[in-house]
């Protein structure tokens, strides 16, 4: 029996939480329609493809190939990038440059398989050049073929 | 000539206002339940560009459920099949027309029943229309050659026939209490007062029971807590063989009687179109206060009364949905059978003796 009663008092605490949130949050959202700013908003939604959230500094997106002040790829192709990747989907093809005393090497191509990607990091974190890194907060990468998914040289440069 | 004139009129009003109601439940369910979960709810259906807060929501249903692929499976019983949903249909749609929605007006001498039908039997006819709701249940889940909806089906005809009882039994105080069971009669009853200021509604004259018929109303809409025929997230149900407009018409079906509930416990419980101290004239406030107002206005003010008592109960239905989880079937069976019924023993005995005094 006053098991019974206790079922029914929660019962009624449970259309009372419920209760709660409707009222309040339809306070705060007939505040807002009336233009009256509030404190909060009547729901935590975020209306993603008008309005979006601040991506974390340090969140790993859409990875870019560093320039130098002359405006070629830092990168000395030392593969190590390309060793490291868990999914192997760095491809790079050196090439060399007499005329530059520094440093001869240079990516004659450096493609970035996105599809096989897995976005660890890894190949930034192994850039002994800090050529590489994944700080342009894209992430919207989907694409209709996986094709456009090879990000080369021209694509990641930008 | 006039007569059938004015039926077809008070039918066709009334049907609108039960579909068009019928329809925006669905959009009150999907905005109520995000409202109560700290969420938005759909807001993207538009026309032209034009959202306002997702009111075309209903219609974007509606044609997607048109243009699905109407399947019949396999060696099934396909009469049967196409009849459950417009026999489950038919039953709820029916029933609104016992349902009173305001006064006797007077429009060109002519005294018009805001009612389609009012017969002497309207509150059994009512129970029975929805007792017969268990038909498109069985068919369609016996004639879709799927077992797992035959088993739905018999889940939601044991569910019904056990809530029927209990439905049925508390409504018994009530008809002690009012002298008929004729609903414009029992509304106009509930316009007197006790002690000249609680209006006499079913809810002071029968707490108990209006308790009771709120539980068992609840299982008979087949809805969260008691919807183990059809369980839509994990258990089978009994239209899982459905698609398109037919299991559109077992949702709406749905829907339809979470308002015929409404509009029943509105009528019997909460004074249906009555306003407390609006006498036909105006106002009678208890302290002696006499407000008069014209005809008009206090037809209008009772029937926006009735619409006001709805709706408060089809969202507090669509709470009641949001708020608990799902009986066992054990749990179930036990508190219709051994709590619901019992109490409505109880309840017709005490007013029996009270009554008797």
């Amino acid at each position: 029996m006053i098991k019974a009663l206790e079922y029914f008092l929660e019962i009624i605490h449970g259309a009372w939480v419920t209760t709660r949130h409707f009222v309040v949050n339809m306070w705060f959202h007939t505040l807002n329609l009336l233009g009256i700013k509030t404190r909060r908003k009547g729901a935590v939604t975020i209306q993603y493809p008008e309005e979006k959230k601040e991506i974390a500094y340090r969140h790993r997106s859409l990875h870019r190939l560093l320039k130098r002040e002359d405006g070629r790829p830092r990168c000395v192709v030392c593969m190590l990038c390309a060793t490291t990747c868990p999914s192997e989907c760095i491809y790079i093809e050196a090439a060399e440059d007499p005329e530059d005393d520094e440093f001869q090497k240079y990516p004659a191509k450096f493609i970035i398989d996105l599809s096989r990607c897995c976005f660890c990091g890894f190949c930034v974190e192994a850039c002994p050049e800090d050529a590489l890194r994944m700080d342009t907060q894209k992430i919207e990468l989907a694409e209709y073929s996986r094709l456009d998914l090879l990000y080369d040289l021209e694509k990641l440069l930008q | 000539m006039i007569e059938t004139l004015i039926v077809l009129a008070k039918i066709i009003l009334a049907l609108a206002w039960f579909l068009t109601l019928t329809l925006y439940l669905t959009w009150l369910e999907r905005k109520e339940s995000a409202v109560i979960q700290d969420r938005i709810g759909a807001n993207r259906a538009s026309i032209l560009g034009l959202r306002v807060i997702g009111l075309f929501q209903p219609f974007a249903d509606a044609i997607k459920m048109i243009f699905k692929e109407d399947f019949t499976p396999p060696f099934s019983k396909k009469i049967l099949h196409n009849l459950a949903p417009f026999t489950s249909f038919f039953f709820v749609a029916v029933t609104i027309a016992v349902i009173p929605f305001g006064d006797k007006i007077e429009i060109g001498g002519r005294l018009i029943n805001l009612q389609i039908i009012d017969t002497h039997v309207g509150l059994l006819l009512i129970l029975a229309l929805l007792s017969l709701g268990i038909y498109g249940i069985l068919l369609s889940g016996w004639s879709s050659n799927n077992r797992y909806t035959i088993i739905g089906g018999l889940r939601g005809a044991a569910q019904m026939i056990s809530y029927e009882i209990a439905l049925g039994l508390s409504l018994v105080g009530l008809i002690l209490v009012y002298p008929s069971l004729r609903l414009s009669e029992i509304v106009a009853y509930q316009g007197q007062h006790f002690w000249g200021w609680l209006p006499k509604w079913g809810i002071f004259l029968q707490p108990l029971g209006f308790l009771l018929f709120l539980f068992a109303a609840l299982a008979e809409t087949k809805r969260v807590p008691f919807d183990l025929p059809e369980g839509e997230s994990e258990i089978i149900g009994f239209f899982t063989e459905y698609s398109g407009l037919k299991w559109g018409m077992f949702m709406m079906t749905d829907f339809m009687e979470v308002v015929i509930i409404s509009c029943l416990i509105t009528t019997l419980f909460f004074g249906g179109w009555q306003v407390p101290w609006l006498w036909a004239d105006g106002f009678h406030f208890p302290w002696g206060t006499v407000w008069v107002l014209p005809r008009a206005v206090v037809v209008i003010l009772q029937l926006l009364a009735f619409n006001l008592k709805v709706f408060f109960f089809c969202w507090f239905q669509i709470l009641v949905r949001w708020t608990y989880p799902r009986f066992r079937y054990d749990q179930l069976m036990n508190f219709g059978w051994k709590l619901l019924i019992p109490l409505c023993f109880v309840n017709i005995m005490g007013t029996a003796i009270i009554l008797s005094l």
